[in-house]
């Protein structure tokens, strides 16, 4: 008896979605094209396995079921939006299907399919992440928007560029920080955070004018990464800074965040 | 009296046979001298002589992204209405939540006082220019379907939106925090139509006291996913 070997989809975007980017003009173009983008052929097919496969009119929960493809038919995988799949019956229906029956079907050798999907083994080795937080900033309100990249599991460097939004002052914070993760394999993974930037600080224009200042800063922190779904994480992190001031005394303030990521 | 004895017997006769069997063996049921084991494993049988078919599937397309642009009206609380447009971006993660990040613009008008009181102005014309970014998360509360005549059926969503990101107006960057809803109607599998209206506050002190101003912004605009 041999084993049925799975064969599995990468869910990674493909190269060309940045090529999008230019093509909101194409926007006109595609309403009026009719015809299919792709060449039928380039499409992958799998053969239905279960009784039957049920076509739904839209890609979300309560969209009606409108044509069932028979045991044996093959239909043609068009694309992925979430968890749903939009596929061509050999009669030119359309419809969208969800994961757990996509998973029934059969590729044309006979094998089973497996549509990858990223899990908490990914949350723990993915190498890339970004993401975006927001918070308190010693009494100012903070955006703050991150890429980090993973050298093994457990540590981490970090990018971050802020926009701080205050009472008296606005300005802009960069740093660079490295970050270590104890348990990277718990789905809430505590971490340790060290780092340096710069922070711009302007007062705001109703307020009296004084100089805009640059100073250098350190920081130590602490939080979590919580695998939410997919490739999808939330974060909670307190960092304590020190502005190192032109002044006598050095300046101390307090960050509280919390956001969302991904992984990739 | 005799049949007693005679199952008496019977049974006697019973147990010493049947000890006598499983000692001797005296019936010859049962392996006689069990064989040894063997050193190979059973060799196979069938030598498969198809080759296994090199199948190369091609990738399927995902398109959780939506991309697009939009135009519409935005108040400025005490500058007026004007003309706002801008881009944003978005990321599905589930049937049912989304992230968005907008960026727009539109400008700001003279305050009653600033008409009434003739020349007087409160704010520069270059500080009257208004843009933003927000980044927000989305829930596709009401999803549907619509139908135009017998032979045409859209897929359409009711969806809310509520973030935070920043306004630079009047000459300063201002916390922002907006919310609001929007109905996405898509034309075909990939390309979609939006209405949407929002609030967009901030607080703002430009006029004596510092208040929380709410600034309506709705607008039309064209998505695309990939």
């Amino acid at each position: 008896m041999s084993e049925h070997s799975i064969t599995t989809i990468p869910s990674t975007p493909r190269p060309t979605r940045s090529a999008w980017f230019g093509c909101l003009v194409a926007v006109v173009l595609l309403v009026c094209q009719s015809a299919p983008l792709q060449a039928a052929d380039e499409y992958r097919s799998v053969a239905v396995a279960d009784p039957y496969l049920e076509l739904h009119t839209g890609p979300g929960r309560g969209y009606p079921i409108f044509h069932v493809v028979d045991r044996g038919e093959t239909v043609q995988v068009i694309k992925q939006r979430t968890e749903w799949y939009l596929v061509r019956a050999a009669n030119g229906k359309e419809g969208w299907v969800d994961r757990a029956q996509m998973e029934k079907t059969l590729q044309p050798d006979g094998e089973q399919v497996s549509f990858a999907r990223a899990t908490i083994e990914d949350f723990t080795n993915a190498k890339w992440e970004t993401g975006v937080l927001a918070g308190d900033f010693g009494g100012a309100n903070i955006v703050s928007l991150y890429g980090g990249y993973s050298l093994n599991p457990n540590i981490a460097i970090e990018l971050w560029a802020s926009q701080i939004l205050g009472n008296f002052s606005n300005g802009w914070m960069g740093s660079v920080n490295i970050v270590h993760e104890t348990w990277p394999e718990w789905r809430v993974s505590p971490f340790f955070t060290l780092g340096a930037g710069v922070i711009h600080t302007e007062p705001k224009s109703t307020i009296i004018q004084g100089p805009d200042r640059t100073d250098q800063v350190g920081h130590v922190g602490a939080g979590f990464r919580i695998y939410a779904t997919r490739r999808f994480l939330l974060r909670a992190e307190y960092k304590s800074y020190v502005v190192f001031t032109s002044r006598d005394e050095n300046e101390e303030v307090e960050e509280w965040k919390v956001g969302f990521a991904f992984f990739f | 009296m005799e049949s007693r004895f005679r199952i008496l017997f019977l049974i006697a006769a019973l147990v010493g046979l049947s000890g006598c069997a499983a000692t001797k063996n005296l019936f010859g049921f049962g392996d006689e001298s069990a064989p040894p084991p063997t050193a190979e494993p059973p060799g196979q049988v069938i030598e498969p002589e198809v080759a296994r078919r090199e199948v190369k599937e091609p990738a399927i397309d995902r398109e959780d992204f939506e991309i697009g642009a939009y135009v519409g009206i935005m108040s400025i609380e005490d500058f007026g209405s004007n003309v706002a447009y801008g881009a944003r971006i978005a990321y599905h993660i589930t049937e049912g939540f989304f992230l968005e990040g907008t960026v727009g613009q539109s400008e700001g008008g003279l305050t009653s006082f600033e008409v009434l009181s003739g020349g007087a102005r409160i704010i520069s014309d270059s500080e009257r220019k208004l843009t933003y970014y927000n980044l927000n998360l989305g829930y596709n509360i009401l999803p549907g379907e619509v139908f135009l005549g017998e032979g045409h059926a859209y897929n359409t969503n009711l969806y809310l939106i509520a973030g935070l990101g920043s306004t630079r107006f009047a000459g300063d960057d201002r916390f922002t925090v907006n919310f609001g809803a929007g109905y996405r109607f898509l034309l075909t599998d990939s390309v979609a139509l939006h209405i949407d209206f929002r609030d967009h506050l901030f607080d703002i002190d430009l006029l004596g006291e510092e208040k929380t101003a709410h600034n309506l912004e709705g607008h039309l605009g064209v998505t695309v996913f990939f």
